[in-house]
């Protein structure tokens, strides 16, 4: 049994609010299974408050989205000196931005689908078909489409058609005012996490995603059985761990700590491909660092327990 | 670097996995009960930060608390035995008694034995749709029409057609052809599910000229009219209107509610039917639930004996006045040019049209941004339509709140039509159906 009394955000106000509740909830239960004190508290006006009256060792992020996850409740955690579970404040930064995060991978070497980032401004100024028309001919169709920051697959789409790309667009700035397109790979959609302990950053079995609908949106996200899982992944030895070597090289690059969670595709040939990283992962049930922590042999809140010892040793 | 992953070349083994092991043993009727990311954005609506002009609660504030709390005491020291016990599926008998008298207010002479108590009337509709539809049979609705009675016609497999809706409510003309074209081809209609006062979520009324001619063409069709009627005593100068079941009461089955008028967390609701239809209702009541919370309906049949419940109407539609001026004002203040919303003079809602190519289900997370909430005019169709349109809730937020929602909504809308004016017309996307109804939705 521990001592420890955290304090697990969830919430918030971003548009990831309902899937943060749900992992709050899940994590909170977790951690207290494992023998720790939990508040559960929403980021509202009253929150430093609470943080200052109640003082807990350590703080959960279990925000996604928004100011959970570019970096402005870590600031806020680093001026009040609190220990918290996750990444700095910079890191998170550069994780949340995915262009960002997509330029410093490339240069370090690691395949990322290539990609175009383009604020609405431009679309604007410069006649919207005729940036359109030069996106499609950069990355061929099918394309993708996503806000440049944000999660849970809002915003997001398959375009595979050019005449479909005004109305996904719209669709995208709906979420924010800068789109990322990618080019579209086909292949085995995966997620690997990453966890820090003693030895360094250790990958968790990779999770492959196999969405009902050829899609892992929304709807295949959090409808429980819309998506089949297969943990380990169906890969190759070889190419399993390569997948893992991707993660941690991510982790470490993007100077993340704690946990993390990359995305990434591998293609018929067997090229991985860089997506995004997460610095808050889905806890929710139908989440997949869960998964991959069962897969692994370890629980969720035994991993998290460990996490906030190193979070208070840190401090 | 340390990998769990194991060595050497062979595929690693592994075993699908899907989080619902019951997904293929699921009917039919399931199909639509999906996550949506239009219900997960309701859920920053919740914050105060957000002006919600999207929920459809009413607002309580206005109840004698204390004095309904000591009724409550009462109640379970002199009757607690009777409170918190089963009861019949038919409903207390003194409660139908009062409801005869609330009825009698829009001119309805009903029987207590042919009132049914259900928990709220969406149970009632649920029953009545229990008892008529088989999967494919046809309901005629307004378009638009409330999201929670389509979600419960899609539970049944009953396919919705709408009809036209202007100002006056009802087209006649319209209902006359859609049951004629449903008759050619060869389709059962088995009713028509209307809400005449106070739409939700148009903010129409019926006009009182066009009741009898809806009635008569029910008539002649063959097909029965249930008349959903929540807000009917919510008219804003204190006016009510001909009930549809005063005019023809043998092909009528009016749906009424305690929620707008007392208090929506107590789930009373009821049905008025011809008494061969209230026989079945009590029976699908009975295979539902047993019976309705007897503390509940006990609740409010002491409300109604012991409070001034008419005069508290009287405050409920003061206050809901004050709140669509608010509303109505703001939007002749803010919005832009092309917007064109309804004019209720009593309940809950105003139906508001945006310039053509908007998308309000698009537009939701933009609106969500700017921290305003509504709800996108898609929920309230079931086959598709509605993407120009969302439904703008009065009843629960301060008219100053109101006025601020309306002023960030204005924003909203302005850049969305910034992005129209850069992108072109978003796409017209096809509805995924009704969702089920939240307190949000309602």
């Amino acid at each position: 049994m521990s001592d420890r009394t955290v304090a697990v955000l969830s919430g918030g106000l971003s548009h990831e609010r309902d899937v943060s509740l749900r992992s709050g909830r899940r994590l909170s239960t977790a951690l207290r299974s494992v023998g720790l004190t939990v508040d559960e508290w929403d980021t509202d006006g009253s929150l430093l408050t609470k943080l200052s009256v109640q003082q807990p060792d350590a703080v959960v992020i279990a925000l996604h989205g928004g100011e959970g996850e570019n970096g402005s409740v870590q600031t806020v955690l680093e001026m009040l000196g609190l220990p918290f579970v996750g990444a700095d404040s910079h890191a998170c930064r550069r994780a949340w931005d995915k262009p960002t995060a997509k330029a410093e991978l490339s240069r370090a070497g690691l395949l990322t689908p290539d990609w175009v980032v383009l604020p609405h401004s431009t679309f604007r100024e410069l006649g919207a078909q005729a940036v359109l028309d030069a996106m499609v001919a950069r990355l061929g169709l099918p394309l993708m489409l996503k806000p440049d920051q944000g999660g849970s697959a809002l915003g997001a789409q398959v375009v595979r058609d050019a005449a479909e790309l005004p109305a996904a667009m719209v669709n995208c700035l709906a979420y924010g005012e800068t789109v990322l397109a990618e080019q579209f790979i086909s292949g085995v959609e995966v997620a690997v996490t990453v966890v820090d302990s003693a030895d360094g950053p250790v990958a968790l079995p990779a999770v492959e995603i196999v969405p009902e609908s050829g899609v892992y949106d929304y709807t295949s996200r959090y409808t429980a059985g819309f998506t089949n899982f297969h943990t380990p992944a169906r890969l190759s030895a070889k190419t399993a761990g390569e997948v893992a070597e991707l993660a941690v090289s991510a982790h470490r690059l993007l100077g993340l700590r704690d946990v993390s969670r990359t995305d990434a595709i591998v293609d018929d040939d067997g090229s991985i491909y860089f997506l995004e990283v997460n610095v808050s992962p889905g806890l929710t049930e139908t989440s997949l660092l869960p998964m991959a922590t069962e897969a692994a042999g370890r629980s969720l809140g035994g991993i998290y327990a460990e996490l906030v010892d190193r979070a208070i040793a840190r401090a | 670097m340390h990998s769990e992953e194991p060595e050497g070349n062979q595929l690693v083994p592994s075993k699908g996995q899907n989080l619902d092991p019951h997904l293929k043993r699921y009917a039919a009727r399931a199909e639509g009960m999906t996550a949506s990311e239009v219900r997960a954005l309701f859920a920053v609506a919740s914050r105060p930060e957000v002006v919600s002009l999207a929920g459809g609660m009413p607002n309580l504030a206005a109840l004698p608390l204390d004095s309904i709390a000591s009724e409550v005491a009462g109640l379970i020291t002199s009757d607690g035995l009777v409170a918190l016990q089963y009861g019949s599926a038919h409903g207390v008998p003194g409660l139908r008694e009062q409801i005869c008298e609330v009825m009698a207010i829009e001119g309805i002479t009903g029987h207590p034995d042919d009132i049914v108590v259900t928990v709220g009337s969406q149970m009632a509709l649920d029953l009545v749709t229990r008892i008529f539809c088989d999967p494919g049979d046809v309901v005629i609705a307004e378009g638009p029409s409330y999201v929670g009675a389509l979600g419960t016609f899609a539970s049944y497999q009953a396919r919705v057609v709408h009809v036209e809706t202007d100002s006056d409510g009802l087209v006649p003309e319209a209902l006359r052809q859609a049951l004629a074209a449903a008759a050619e081809q060869g389709q059962r209609v088995k009713f028509l599910y209307t809400i005449p006062n106070f739409h939700n979520p148009a903010g129409v009324t019926l006009a009182v000229s066009r009741r009898a001619k809806i009635l008569e063409i029910c008539r002649q069709a063959g097909v029965l009219v249930i008349e959903d009627n929540p807000y009917g005593l919510l008219g804003f100068d204190g006016q009510t209107y001909p009930a549809l079941r005063s005019m023809d009461p043998d092909n009528v089955i009016y749906l009424g509610s305690f929620s707008k008028t007392f208090a929506s967390g107590l789930r009373v609701g009821w049905a008025l039917a011809p008494h061969a239809v209230r026989e079945k209702l009590v029976l699908a009541a009975e295979a539902a639930v047993l019976s309705p919370p007897v503390l509940s309906q006990l609740i409010v049949s002491r409300y109604l004996a012991t409070h001034d419940w008419k005069g508290q109407i009287k405050s409920f539609q003061t206050m809901y006045r004050e709140r669509r001026d608010a509303l109505l004002t703001s939007l002749d203040q803010h919005m832009p040019v092309g917007c064109t919303w309804t004019k209720p003079d009593g309940g809950f809602f105003v139906w508001m049209t945006v310039p053509e190519g908007i998308d309000t289900k698009a537009m939701q997370p933009r609106a969500v941004t700017a921290r305003v909430a509504y709800v996108p005019g898609i929920g309230f169709y079931a086959d598709g339509f509605g993407s120009r349109q969302m439904r703008l809730s009065f009843c629960y937020p301060t008219p100053e709140r109101i006025r601020e929602g309306v002023r960030r909504l204005s924003v909203v809308l302005e850049q969305e039509m910034e992005l129209l004016r850069t992108f072109g017309p978003a796409s017209r996307r096809i509805a995924s159906g009704p969702q089920t109804p939240s307190p949000d939705t309602a």
